[in-house]
């Protein structure tokens, strides 16, 4: 769990993004009160937040790994797993939930074999959900990186996914 | 022993000015920087309160504590809302009444209520609290989403039982300065638990148990060990040997109604036997063993620095485990500055299977070796692989003081009416040096006692031996002892000024550590005890309300030493018996048997 996948070649790379992470916390003179917008350049650095990247941060702020992991676990926009290309957001708000969403993320888990809130194994989607994404009179919506899709059926899944 | 003087400047208050407040009906005075709930408590109304520790968590989290306060637009907390002049508050009436019953099923709706198989039963806060507020119903009956149980070697976690009130987070992060648990995820998901919820024997926690002594709940506790002992004692092909920590005395009586600050040595003694424990030891033998060693071993490393041979001072003392695993966890460097001397009751548990299995022709494979601990890092310590000798563990289990309590309880024994025994020899007798162990500067004292009467040929000159500038409560104490006339055989220590510093609790540790890191310590010696106040006040011990806690024991122990005929290690008959007879301080068998090393652990991993 939460290791960073580093084989060799990622080596080099791994350590620069530590060291753009430094510069991030020095541009922001290492204060607790900007962990949050330390968090998110962090995140867009390195594309997730894991143990590591929580550690590394914490021991160069002064801070308690437990307080940045409460942080990271607390907001939903913080991931501590890596992330796929692409992001398919099903929305479980209301107006979806009652005209099929969950049957969306039913079909989305079984195509993908992934749970919510996990990437595939070829790195290329992660499944989440939503509470409304602003698209209720063509419920059950879901939304692909910036793309709303409307009056989504699980049949239509294949081909949606398709395009990417 | 008087101990007011230290507090002298916390204690001078500023000129705060008073205010005239009406507390259901009753006109009262306070002062402006006092709490409501203070306020109240000044003048005999009790607010019901559960998240509130005096000085040490005040947060305002669970809101029990509400009251009304006219003007007011909601409910205001008493524990947090300051008193004002002309305010008019009412701490039971209907509304405030009905507000708290609510919160408190609320509590309870996401809450075990496991209780008649809960380690707190009787002695819960939360239960208690459903007893003063007379709630009869359970109307919001859910099933606790929190069922993870976490059982590391030291502590063990029942999610289900937390009540997220956060006293061990304040007290792990800013008391203990370690910062292990925290609040995780938001929502009906927030457990208070170690980053990315993993396991707690998974982090750099230290097992100081500070945590446990807090919980209101049964969510942290010592893991529990009185199973494998009492399956010890019932094996008659076992010899049961039972040794008790200086701190334990102080504390035990606690838990059998005796007033915060009784000693009850001689009760405890019997008490223990009376279990079916085969020989009753003191630890305090081995804490003046241990004084013998570590004297030894800090006069070593001065008289190789001062003859400009490699050795790394200042020396910290090691008998306190939590401290131990801190300094491998955080500061792996300064792993050379820690005495090499094993804690007391390693010393002592080494010893019973070697030293003593040989003087009485016992079989030491047969011997199960139990220290009675005011800590919960000693369960951790006893595991390690270093703490072994001649193929055996040295000591087979830890208790703490809170489960001995326990154990006396299931096995029907009348406590308050047991006379007063002796501890077995020849490990039982101690000097007053060894006393003081339990409680923060005692190690230090102790220490000085004997050194300086090496050195000097004549007693430390502090009235009673006391070292008045390392004795009480601050977080950092220093004193400098200037040598002048000592001994012609220890010409080479003439003139020296040997600084020392004592501190206890993590958070006052890592001050020390940091300035060792940044090489401006200027110290020779330093004593670390990782509980606040030191063993009186260790994770182990009875849970007390009386602020007064530290003072108290601390008096007591100190008063134990007073009252002893010989008050410094070097003094103590057995222990010189005992060296007749093993060889001498730092020799090689002592190093075999009383010495360890240490590993870092900086990695992520325990
Ligand atoms: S923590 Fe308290 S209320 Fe909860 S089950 Fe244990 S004794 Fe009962
Ligand atoms: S045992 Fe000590 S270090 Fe570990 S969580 Fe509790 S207070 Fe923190
Ligand atoms: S574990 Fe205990 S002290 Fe910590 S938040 Fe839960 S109930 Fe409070
Ligand atoms: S509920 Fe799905 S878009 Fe509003
Ligand atoms: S006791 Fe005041 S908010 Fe908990």
């Amino acid at each position: 769990m939460n290791e960073i996948q580093s084989s060799n070649c990622c080596e080099n790379n791994h350590l620069s993004k530590l060291e753009q992470i430094e510069s991030v916390i020095d541009l922001y003179k290492a204060k607790p009160s900007n962990l949050i917008q330390i968090l998110h350049a962090s995140q867009q650095i390195y594309g997730y937040l894991p143990l590591e990247i929580q550690e590394f941060i914490a021991s160069k702020m002064k801070m308690a790994v437990s307080e940045i992991s409460g942080v990271v676990s607390f907001y939903s926009f913080f991931s501590t797993k890596p992330r796929g290309e692409h992001t398919i957001l099903v929305c479980m708000g209301t107006a979806c939930y009652v005209r099929g969403g969950k049957k969306l993320v039913d079909e989305l888990q079984k195509q993908l074999s992934i749970e919510i809130g996990d990437t595939t194994e070829d790195g290329k989607f992660t499944l989440e959900i939503a509470r409304c994404i602003g698209a209720c009179g063509l419920a059950p919506a879901m939304m692909i990186d910036k793309t709303v899709y409307k009056s989504v059926s699980p049949n239509k899944l294949k081909s949606i996914l398709a395009k990417y | 022993m008087q101990l007011q003087n230290q507090c002298v400047a916390y204690i001078v208050k500023g000129d705060k000015e008073m205010v005239k407040l009406t507390i259901n009906n009753k006109v009262i005075k306070a002062s402006e920087d006092t709490t409501i709930l203070q306020a109240a408590k000044d003048n005999g109304i009790i607010i019901p309160n559960l998240c509130y520790l005096e000085g040490v968590h005040e947060f305002g989290s669970c809101r029990i504590c509400s009251v009304e306060v006219v003007g007011a637009k909601t409910l205001m907390v008493a524990c947090m809302t300051k008193v004002k002049e002309g305010m008019v508050v009412h701490t039971n009436s209907a509304k405030v009444i009905k507000a708290r019953k609510v919160l408190y099923e609320l509590m309870l709706s996401d809450h075990s209520k496991a209780c008649l198989s809960c380690n707190r039963n009787l002695t819960c806060e939360l239960q208690k609290l459903g007893e003063t507020l007379g709630v009869g119903e359970n109307r919001f009956e859910t099933t606790s989403c929190r069922n993870e149980i976490d059982k590391s070697i030291s502590i063990t976690r029942d999610l289900s039982k937390c009540i997220l009130c956060r006293r061990c987070v304040t007290v792990c992060n800013e008391v203990q300065g370690v910062g292990i648990l925290n609040a995780q995820n938001r929502g009906f998901d927030t457990t208070i638990s170690p980053s990315m919820d993993l396991p707690i024997g998974d982090v750099k926690c230290a097992f100081c148990g500070q945590c446990t002594v807090v919980c209101p709940t049964g969510a942290l506790k010592e893991t529990d060990s009185t199973e494998k002992v009492w399956e010890a004692i019932n094996n008659p092909n076992q010899r049961v040997v039972f040794q008790t920590a200086p701190a334990v005395r102080v504390a035990l009586g606690e838990m059998f109604g005796y007033p915060v600050g009784t000693s009850v040595t001689g009760k405890m003694a019997a008490a223990i036997r009376a279990l079916g424990v085969d020989d009753v030891f003191d630890t305090d033998w081995a804490a003046d063993l241990t004084i013998m060693e570590e004297g030894m071993e800090f006069l070593h490393r001065v008289t190789d620095v001062l003859a400009g041979k490699k050795a790394t001072l200042p020396m910290i003392t090691s008998c306190s485990p939590g401290w131990i695993k801190y300094v491998e966890s955080y500061y792996p460097e300064q792993i050379p500055n820690l005495s090499t001397c094993k804690s007391p009751h390693m010393m002592l548990g080494a010893l019973a299977k070697s030293f003593y299995a040989e003087q009485k022709g016992l079989d030491a494979k047969k011997m199960f070796v139990v220290s009675v601990m005011p800590c919960t890092a000693k369960k951790f310590e006893c595991t390690r692989s270093e703490m072994q000798n001649d193929g055996m563990k040295n000591v087979d289990a830890v208790i703490t003081t809170r489960e001995l309590g326990s154990m006396i309880k299931q096995a029907g024994i009348d406590f308050e009416n047991l006379p007063d025994e002796k501890f077995d020899e020849p490990m039982g007798f101690s000097t007053g040096a060894a006393d003081i162990f339990g409680l923060t500067g005692g190690v230090m004292e102790a220490a000085l006692r004997t050194v300086y009467a090496l050195l000097m040929g004549k007693n430390l000159p502090f009235e009673n031996l006391h070292v008045t500038p390392i004795v009480g409560l601050s977080q950092i104490k220093e004193a400098t002892i200037k040598l002048e006339g000592v001994l012609p055989q220890y010409k080479q220590f003439e003139g020296l000024e040997v600084k020392i510093a004592v501190t206890s609790g993590l958070a006052g540790a890592k001050l020390l550590m940091e300035q060792i890191k940044n090489g401006t310590s200027p110290y020779h010696f330093i004593e670390v005890m990782g509980c606040p106040g030191g063993c009186i006040t260790g994770g182990g011990q009875p849970r007390s309300h009386d602020t007064k806690v530290k003072e108290k024991r601390m008096s007591i122990l100190y008063a134990e030493d007073e009252n002893k005929h010989l008050r410094q290690s070097h003094e103590n008959p057995s222990i010189q018996k005992f060296y007749d007879l093993w060889g001498s301080p730092g020799c090689y068998k002592s190093h075999e048997y009383l010495h360890t090393y240490y590993v870092d652990r900086s990695g992520n991993n325990n």
